[in-house]
């Protein structure tokens, strides 16, 4: 047996020589590590698909039985905005996807770029998100229990100065197809569940978002570091991954939530 | 590398032709689900707006995530995902209609119960 060479040899230098740099002592090829990799986190992918499948499921039970709520609760979201939103993913899925060949290829300048890009399309997300969510904290258009919700049963428990502000609640410049003051109180008291599912199916892939620019951040500052070339790009082919299964949930959270004619 | 299309050792490196072609195919789908979503297509909205997604979804996973030059394997994790995701839908579908009567006529009782307290 060898063992005595190669413990003394390890015993040097940590690694042996004869291998690439890159290699963890645990695979035998690059090619190896790289597939191993790639199991892992289509795997990881797998869970999260089943993850956001249970809030799906929720979105699916809650239209299957109150088709007309989900049907008038849709013309509370922006549209635009949506759409908007959806571009900017998209094309940062597309910038993230050209910084794999970047890493592939050795091109770190674009790589940095692209990176860069994908990182500011994650916050522009972010920001139209935040001013989404800050408008229906403003109108009350808010999931039942919430305290300033004017989806109540009773109207006059909806406090004044949500009452005061809302243009959902008396559709003072008639963009709405009613006023949700005048709506049959139980159907009112409905709304708020269609902004139950919306709030978590969006907040949760907003969380999403969120940890895809802390690892965007890390790939970034990793690729400035002169981590990454054609021989170890692992990490940046995984992160891309995750980051397209983010747009690719997105792709269907859009036309789910915000087309319903 | 002094070819810059050359191949990579590990993995595909797709051309960048095919990501800008995908991309504004992508972007071209998006254009097209607002507009038949502004449009009344007569109960067929939400199978349209599906059928769309599901075109993107597929353009994404095939290129973008590398699963047409992927090992197969790969892509039937990501299938078999899809497919359990399917009989989740399935069965819930199936149960909540199954109870809903009940819960309903439960929900009614509830609602004179708290009248009549009053």
């Amino acid at each position: 047996m060898s063992t005595t060479t190669t413990v003394a040899h390890e015993g040097g230098h940590g690694h042996s020589h004869d291998h690439p740099k890159h290699l963890a002592h645990h695979f035998e090829t690059l090619d190896q590590q790289f597939d191993a990799g790639k199991l892992g986190i289509w795997t990881f992918l797998l869970t999260e698909v089943l993850f956001f499948s249970a809030l799906f499921v929720a979105y699916t039970v809650y239209r299957s039985n109150y088709p007309e709520v989900w049907q008038f609760a849709s013309q509370y979201l922006n549209t635009q905005l949506g759409a908007t939103n959806t571009l900017v993913l998209l094309l940062s899925s597309f910038t993230f996807a050209w910084g794999v060949r970047n890493a592939m290829l050795g091109q770190i300048g674009l790589l940095k770029m692209n990176l860069a890009i994908t990182l500011l399309c994650a916050g522009g997300f972010m920001g139209i998100k935040y001013m989404e969510y800050s408008h229906k904290f403003h109108e009350g258009t808010l999931w039942s229990g919430n305290e300033d919700t004017i989806f109540r049963l009773h109207a006059e428990d909806v406090p004044e100065h949500i009452k005061e502000h809302s243009h959902a609640w008396d559709n003072r410049d008639g963009e709405f197809s009613a006023a949700v003051r005048d709506l049959d109180p139980e159907f009112r008291q409905k709304l708020g569940i269609f902004f139950g599912v919306y709030f978590c199916l969006t907040g949760l892939h907003g969380i999403h978002v969120l940890i895809g620019m802390l690892l965007l951040l890390w790939l970034l500052l990793r690729s400035m570091r002169g981590d990454f070339g054609p021989d170890n790009f692992n990490a940046i082919d995984f992160g891309a991954l995750y980051w397209h299964l983010v747009d690719l949930i997105w792709i269907f959270l859009f036309p789910l939530l915000y087309l319903i004619s | 590398m002094s070819n810059h299309d050359s191949e990579s050792h590990l993995g595909h490196v797709l051309p960048l032709g095919l990501l800008l072609k995908v991309f504004f195919g992508l972007v071209a789908l998006t254009v097209l689900t607002v507009w038949t979503g502004s449009m009344d297509l007569h109960g067929f909205d939400l199978s349209v707006a599906l059928i769309i997604a599901t075109c993107k979804a597929s353009l994404v996973c095939l290129f973008f995530m590398h699963l047409k030059y992927d090992r197969p394997f790969n892509g039937m994790i990501f299938l078999f995902s899809v497919l359990m995701v399917g009989l989740f839908l399935a069965f819930l579908a199936l149960d909540t209609h199954q109870y809903q009567g009940q819960i309903k006529a439960k929900m009614a009782d509830d609602l004179h119960a708290l009248e009549a307290g009053e």
